[in-house]
């Protein structure tokens, strides 16, 4: 027991105070990405946290030291109040970020968060066109939506980063993409391929882009990228690479509860936004103070250090820089929540994301289904899930899926 | 850069000063550096208002021993250009 005690101590001792909140305010969205982070099962926590308790969590998070916020969600603009939240935070001395799909935005409201003290908006794109945004969004005014509201974050005076998510169905469109940005104005742009996790694992297989398509797509990058220069337009682009792609780990949210924290709707504390598919137990808000659950809790402190780490990793030198990689990632592809991260070339799982992708390059195009991330089929793969626990030989969700996109 | 240049932070970048890490950061859409106390000294100073020349009469008076003062104030401003925190309120030529 005492010996206990002092691990803890020291454990919380060499904690460093989080910098960053991730508060997600709701799983409700009125798109249906497939490739959505938010959990499979989001339709289990309907009970989001009330104004009352927001303000409550970010008095706490700006007074453990938090000064970078981001409402997300979901779409976080379905919560009426949004405008208060901002003020508050704005107040309390957070930089405010607004990440939204733009579809709720209204030029009214862009004013109104500005004058309640936001910092920054970014809006996502899903395509360069309404034809493939609506086939991958499920809405066929959002497209048109985003890009009247990204001239009107524009002509507010924000600084004006847009986000496009990319995979196998748009991401031949980059050169399309990184100009309609140009037109808009975007100080900024992430090309970000999705990463799998929550819907874009389940939807795997008809996301991931062939390695021909990757290589394309970063020429296309850095040609626009001298042709921004030769213009004098200042307009970053970042592109992102899928982790599977790899051969070295990400230092997945720069260590398990070493800067950032999400809290998600219903209250519960993550130290990243695809946490809670893991097979463990986090605190929540309601029950605990966001100080003793970055310090205290057995989950925040279960992956910090080097102590948790297999031996490949605690005998690599890259171990206080890649944190042995993403522990979604690992238990994702391995079941062992512990392994190293399958993305390291060490690991001896590695040979499987080759394989994933090889197997990936020889699917057609036309073939890939993608699951909507909604309600109902949260509902019902929470239903097959149980049935599986059950024993009954019920067959994966990939084998029943709605076709929502065929070119 | 001309001493009477004069600089502000470029909209939507802020400097605030954090009591839990007991130093100067510099926000921005979703990024945060903190700065070093020289930086987060010159920075502060950097207001629209007061040319390159003006901020290093400033800080002199401040730290009347601080020999390479003008050199370090040119140097860190520079930088901070090239990092895209800052925007020209008044840039002269040559």
């Amino acid at each position: 027991m005492a010996d206990t005690n002092r691990v803890n101590q020291s454990t919380a001792e060499a904690t460093s105070p989080p910098l960053w909140l991730l508060a997600e305010l709701t799983y409700r969205c009125p798109l249906q990405c497939a490739y959505c982070s938010n959990p499979l099962a989001f339709t289990r926590y309907q009970n989001e946290l009330d104004s009352e308790a927001w303000f409550s969590v970010l008095r706490q998070a700006r007074a453990m030291g938090a000064a970078q916020l981001g409402f997300s969600g979901g779409e976080p603009l379905i919560r009426q109040d949004l405008e208060a939240l901002v003020s508050e935070a704005r107040k309390l001395g957070f930089y405010t970020n607004l990440l939204t799909s733009g579809v709720g935005l209204t030029a009214q409201r862009v004013d109104a968060l500005a004058a309640a003290g936001l910092d920054h908006i970014q809006i996502s794109l899903q395509a360069a066109d309404p034809e493939l945004a609506q086939a991958l969004a499920g809405s066929a005014k959002a497209h048109a939506n985003k890009l009247a509201m990204a001239k009107a974050v524009k002509a507010a005076g924000y600084p004006m980063v847009l986000n496009v998510v990319l995979h196998r169905h748009n991401i031949d469109q980059i050169g399309e993409l990184i100009a309609l940005c140009d037109e808009l104005g975007a100080d900024a742009v992430e090309l970000a391929n999705c990463q799998y996790y929550g819907w874009a694992f389940l939807n795997r297989q008809a996301l991931m882009p062939t390695r021909e398509q990757l290589v394309r797509a970063e020429a296309e990058t850095n040609r626009w990228r001298e042709t921004l220069a030769a213009r004098g337009r200042d307009m970053s682009l970042l592109f992102v690479v899928p982790d599977y792609f790899e051969q070295a780990p990400k230092a997945c949210m720069g260590g398990w509860g070493s800067i950032f924290m999400t809290v998600a709707p219903d209250g519960a504390v993550l130290p990243c936004h695809s946490a809670r598919e893991l097979p463990m137990a986090f605190p929540n808000v309601k029950e605990t103070s966001l100080q003793d659950i970055w310090y205290q809790s057995d989950a925040f402190n279960r992956f910090r250090g080097t102590q948790w780490m297999p031996t490949l990793c605690q005998q690599c030198d890259e171990r206080d820089k890649d944190h042995g990689g993403c522990r979604c990632q690992a238990y994702l592809l391995t079941g062992d929540i512990n392994a190293t991260d399958p993305v390291c070339q060490h690991s001896p799982q590695h040979g499987l994301l080759e394989s994933l992708i090889a197997e990936n390059a020889q699917s057609p195009l036309d073939q890939a289904t993608l699951i909507p991330r909604n309600a109902r089929q949260s509902q019902q793969l929470q239903t097959k899930q149980l049935q599986s626990q059950g024993g009954s030989a019920e067959p994966s969700p990939r084998q029943t899926p709605e076709l929502i996109y065929r070119q | 850069m001309a001493q009477q240049d004069i600089y502000q932070l470029r909209r939507g970048w802020r400097l605030q000063w954090e009591a839990i890490q007991g130093c100067h950061v510099i926000l921005y859409p979703e990024g945060m550096v903190k700065l070093s106390t020289t930086a987060g000294a010159i920075l502060e100073q950097v207001d629209g208002h007061q040319s390159v020349a003006d901020i290093i009469a400033t800080l002199q008076r401040r730290y009347p021993g601080a020999e390479t003062l003008a050199d370090d104030v040119v140097q860190f401003i520079d930088e901070a250009r090239a990092n895209g925190w800052l925007a020209a309120k008044e840039v002269h030529c040559g």
